[in-house]
């Protein structure tokens, strides 16, 4: 049998409060070469504290041991296949990690004098240039901190941009597959979400678009390629339609590793698109952030990014913070650097070469996983996909046995499972994305475990139900978490 | 499933029971198998005005959030705090324990667009 | 091609698999959206040419130790322990997604979990989230929070909040109409000027922002300007971005906080160019459906066994939509498991000892320097670990001048900042400020 999930050792770790025992150190500050002063004479009774209750006391070897123990309860790209649809859990190159922990890149200081950091500002000037040669842009700003919070840079600047011309819009048009982020980042732009369907093909319609696209509308919000996995073909008529009311195209550009090299996003109408360094550019997710969310833009956004911008002037650089239309700024600073290096550190280690390769890859793969899965699990649209395809348990609710029980048995067998139940629009939903770091006989072993399920789904669908049983814990009751919510330890 | 004869139902999955000029309102027993198990359920205030096709409350399971619609118009003459407390009562008895909100009827015409039971039964058989 | 493992023969294998004969076939995009031509991109290196060349980047660059850094002002340098780097780059941390499926994120889970826990003993509060994305957003999203706990509309922002924060809070309010407006600090005392507040606090006024300490250091007195804002029926977000304050500082929970929000970057992350940082926020229980972000809860698995999993996801994004209580999705999640590994190792008595020392250093400079010709300490407030100073020079010049001594003196609104500083750090500082200035 295809068994990846093997039995091992795992330790069992209480909570590091549980751990504590009082007066108890790890790592003890610095000695105090200077005198020790007295809080009580310098700050007035009241804005001072004596304890901080139940903080933990442990010692350093118990400290590492502690969260060596936790780490190993955990999945990540280096323990296995992550075909985690939507999310490019590609390869994290070790290299990146070890040149953003360079003293010359990790320790200086955000308010440095221009002059004394060159290099840093050099290397986010040429991030940008390459990011906006990548999507076909004009300008492009590292600020934005990750996707989300580059769909709501993105989102503001199409605002201003209405304002100053005298005309604020109100709308926004999203279609039904958009990732949640996109109508919670339109709303909190100030804008009304229009809801478009897709097609019978899961692709958007021009008539669709011309039905809602009006003057008090800022522009349509697309995912390309779409959360379905297919390349709207449609896209270039669909600008005209957005353009021809003076709106704008923002493409969500977090599927954005499918079309490196193969699609010039300026060129076919987007005026403004986010990239997820933690996605298309090989940087860590790190079980949740930080990643990195840049913006490009076409010209007429660009009086619109936020401030400061770098500039480069005879050899020099330096952060021009005068931008009388910015929108102003979204973090404090000028954006998450560390993440810039790995994903600087990865474009420039592919090359322009490199990166179309991966792209191609990404979508040789993903079909791949397509053709061979097709015939077991019901495919949602059946069509040429790019980086990651969508099915659905249709074929299996007859059996008692859903997606979740599929996700959930695939750990059994050493998979971590695809993206379920998104996008909304297919019931169901399973979305596998493999990316272009992994190897075929990978894909292979994933491609019989999916098959394998699918066959214990008719024979002995308990063995579904039951899932997972290797991992430290069971399926968790997220019910009761919810009814009866215990968020932080309490001292007992 | 159960769609006690009764009652009158709404396409938006509440059901009404109508005594004297109070109209009893809850969800029905559809609604909350949909939504899974419900965790949190946000109602009016007592003495507070509710209006018909106009959202009251708010119900949610873990996965899923769903707005409470109005049948009708009126004033909220008892809201069913228990159900706040336990709103596990929703999965376990939509139509007895886990009625949400007593509304005094304002305009009887409120009630002439609601559904049969058998009406509502072919009504979710289309919708699925 | 780097990172990507297919031989030729795979290659061919795939495409035969998928009914393809080259790999144009498969791309599904119209004729009229392909790319003509090639990328215009630097030819890809190997991994050592990729090292040198960083290197010769990072060599460009001065760091806070090639120079005496007297640098803060929301980005704090900090000694962090070798067990926080250690721990952060296990890959089963590092490389894993969002905790999506509990069974196989217990690590990432309890660690936040814990990390939850922490921020609400050093705030006092009930409640934390995950993270967010830095203390200048968290601002931002407190802000939006407050607005809609108390239907009302107007932000009332301390202008001794730092004035990056004060400038986020303004683009993101923007698409909910602004609504922001200032109270002056006063000029004497470096903090927040209750007489300023009477006339701006009213009936529409959501919530008053105070940085706890503030931007110029100073220690305000949140006790008296929590009650002022209560009065009249606002809340208030006490902001914290040097967060080793919290060692000897009362939490702002236990002097009226209705939300805690700021930066833990001080915890276990590195300065890198200002980002990735640490944005946190914690409330009171009853205001929790109301908080954006991530959260974490106890529960058990199907044997009765405690497990931990996300919860409270209906305020989120992915299930609310246009209706969320915040856009955000990817969070800082690593940097909050930094911030906890460094807080653990320290301990109670680690973590207070640290800030009684920062808070020695900052007293030991700033009579020192007080004593320096041409320098005055700026605002009569108690302060932490920055401060702030009046200089009768440009302080341009002087800066540059003291840059030629190899000393970071601060930024130009003349602010100080030690712990990291030796003793005879400071001393050269002193002395070459008092030649400088002299
Ligand atoms: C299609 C899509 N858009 C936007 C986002 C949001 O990105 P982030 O999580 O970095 O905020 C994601 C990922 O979560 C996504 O898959």
């Amino acid at each position: 049998m295809n068994d990846n999930g093997i039995k091992g050792l795992l330790l069992d770790e209480p909570l590091i409060f549980e751990r504590s025992s009082v007066g108890r150190m790890g790592v003890a500050p610095a000695e105090f070469d200077i005198p020790e002063a007295d809080p009580k004479g310098l700050l007035p009774a009241g804005l001072l504290r004596d304890r901080i209750d139940g903080f933990p006391e442990v010692s350093e070897m118990d400290a590492v041991r502690h969260y060596t123990r936790l780490s190993q309860w955990n999945f990540g790209v280096d323990s296995g296949f992550y075909p985690l649809g939507s999310c490019t859990m590609k390869y994290n190159p070790k290299v990146n990690e070890a040149l953003c922990r360079l003293p010359g890149l990790s320790m200086i200081h955000p308010y440095e004098p221009e002059e004394l950091v060159q290099g840093a500002l050099e290397l986010m000037y040429e991030l940008e240039e390459y990011l906006a040669e990548i999507s076909g842009m004009d300008a492009v700003t590292l600020q934005p901190s990750a996707g989300a919070h580059g769909e709501l840079c993105g989102l503001l600047m199409m605002a201003a941009y209405f304002k100053d011309k005298g005309k604020a819009r109100t709308k926004i048009i999203i279609p039904d597959t958009a990732h949640g982020t996109n109508p919670a980042s339109s709303h909190l732009a100030g804008f009304k979400v229009v809801p478009v369907k897709s097609e019978g093909k899961g692709a958007l319609s021009v008539d669709a678009i011309k039905a809602v696209m009006d003057e008090d509308t800022a522009g349509l919000m697309v995912t390309n390629p779409n959360t379905i996995g297919l390349f709207e073909k449609n896209i270039k008529e669909i600008a005209k339609v957005v353009h021809s009311k003076g709106g704008f195209l923002y493409c969500d550009g977090a599927n954005l590793n499918a079309l490196m090299g193969l699609v010039n996003l300026g060129s076919i109408g987007v005026d403004v698109i986010q990239f997820n360094l933690h996605k298309t550019f090989s940087t860590p997710h790190g079980g949740g952030g930080p990643g990195s969310g840049p913006v490009g833009v076409k010209k007429a956004l660009e009086p619109f990014l936020p401030a400061p911008r770098v500039k480069k002037s005879r050899g020099k650089y330096s952060l021009e913070y005068d931008r009388p239309k910015s929108i102003g700024r979204l973090k404090a600073f000028y954006g998450n650097f560390s993440i810039m290096v790995r994903a600087y550190a990865y474009i420039r280690r592919m090359g322009g070469e490199g990166l179309k390769r991966a792209s191609e890859t990404a979508i040789l793969n993903a079909n791949y996983i397509k053709e061979r899965l097709k015939d077991t699990y019901h495919l949602a649209y059946n069509e040429p996909c790019m980086h990651e395809s969508v099915f659905s348990d249709k074929n299996l609710l007859g059996h008692g046995v859903t997606t979740l029980d599929v996700a959930k048995r695939l750990i059994d067998y050493g998979f971590h499972p695809p993206t379920v139940y998104f996008p909304l629009v297919v019931h169901g939903a399973i979305m596998i994305e493999p990316t272009e770091t992994e190897t075929k006989e990978t894909m292979d072993r994933f491609v019989e475990a999916m098959k394998a399920i699918a066959e214990e789904a008719r024979t002995n669908p308990e063995l579904l139900k039951n899932a997972p049983t290797k991992t430290k814990v069971r399926r968790v009751d997220e019910t009761r978490a919810a009814r009866e919510p215990v968020l932080r330890w309490v001292k007992k | 499933m159960e769609f006690p004869k009764d009652l009158k139902y709404t396409k938006e999955h509440e059901w009404v029971k109508v005594e004297g000029n109070i109209a009893t309102v809850g969800i029905t027993d559809y609604a909350q198998d949909s939504l899974g198990d419900v965790v949190y359920v946000e109602l009016p205030q007592e003495g507070g005005t509710v209006t018909k096709n106009e959202p009251f409350g708010v119900v949610e399971s873990v996965k899923a959030v769903s707005d409470l619609y109005s049948p009708i118009s009126g004033s909220v003459h008892e809201v069913n705090d228990a159900i706040i407390d336990s709103p596990e009562a929703i999965n376990e008895d939509p139509y007895g324990d886990a009625w949400m909100i007593r509304v005094e009827i304002g305009n009887t015409n409120d009630l002439s667009d609601l559904m049969s039971s058998d009406e509502y039964q072919k009504f979710i058989e289309e919708e699925k | 091609m780097p990172y990507i493992p297919h031989t030729e023969k795979d290659r061919e294998c795939l495409l035969k698999a998928v009914g393809a004969e080259k790999i144009d076939d498969l791309i599904a995009v119209p004729e009229n959206a392909r790319l003509k031509g090639e990328l215009k991109l630097p030819k890809g290196l190997t991994e050592q040419e990729l090292t040198k060349a960083l290197k010769k980047k990072a060599a460009r660059n001065s760091t806070v130790e090639d120079y005496a850094s007297f640098l803060g002002a929301g980005a704090y340098n900090h000694y962090i322990p070798a067990v926080v780097d250690s721990v952060i780059s296990r890959s089963e941390f590092y490389t894993s997604y969002t905790p999506y499926q509990p069974e196989i994120s217990q690590g990432t889970l309890q660690a936040i979990f814990e990390y939850q826990t922490i921020v609400c003993q050093l705030t006092g509060m009930d409640v934390a989230n995950a993270s967010l994305y830095d203390g200048a957003s968290a601002v931002a999203e407190a802000a939006l929070m407050a607005r809609r706990i108390t239907g009302r509309d107007k932000v009332l922002l301390s202008a001794a909040l730092h004035p990056e924060y004060r400038e986020t809070v303004r683009s993101y309010l923007h698409g909910a109409g602004n609504h922001v407006s200032e109270v002056m600090y006063c000029t004497e005392a470096g903090t927040t000027l209750p007489e300023a507040l009477d006339a701006a606090l009213d009936k529409d006024t959501a919530c008053l922002v105070i940085q706890y300490p503030n931007f110029f250091g100073s220690v305000e007195d949140l006790k008296a300007l929590a009650d002022a804002a209560h009065a009249k029926g606002a809340l208030i977000v006490a902001v914290t971005n040097e967060a080793v304050s919290f060692g000897l500082l009362a939490s702002p929970g236990s002097l009226g906080a209705d939300i805690a929000v700021g930066d833990n970057q001080s915890f276990g992350n590195t300065l890198s160019y200002g980002g990735p940082y640490l944005g946190f926020m914690a409330t009171k229980t009853e205001f929790i459906r109301q908080m954006p972000g991530r959260i974490v809860g106890e529960t058990v698995d199907r044997d009765g066994k405690r497990a931990f999993c996300l919860t409270f996801s209906t305020r989120e994004q992915h299930i609310r939509r246009e209706r969320a209580t915040s856009n955000i999705c990817t969070n800082h999640g690593l940097c909050a498991l930094a911030a906890s590994v460094h807080m653990v190792s320290l301990g109670e008595v680690g973590l207070r000892r640290l800030a009684l020392l920062n808070l020695s250093k900052a007293e030991y400079l700033k009579k020192a320097l007080a004593n320096v010709s041409g320098v005055e300490v700026a605002f009569s407030s108690p302060t932490f670990n920055e401060f702030t100073i009046k200089i009768s020079k440009a302080p341009e010049e002087v800066l540059k001048g003291l840059l030629k001594k190899k000393v970071m003196g601060g930024l130009a609104l003349k602010r100080f900042y030690p712990e990291m500083n030796t003793k005879e750090e400071m001393d050269s500082f002193v002395d070459a400020l008092s030649k400088i200035s002299g």
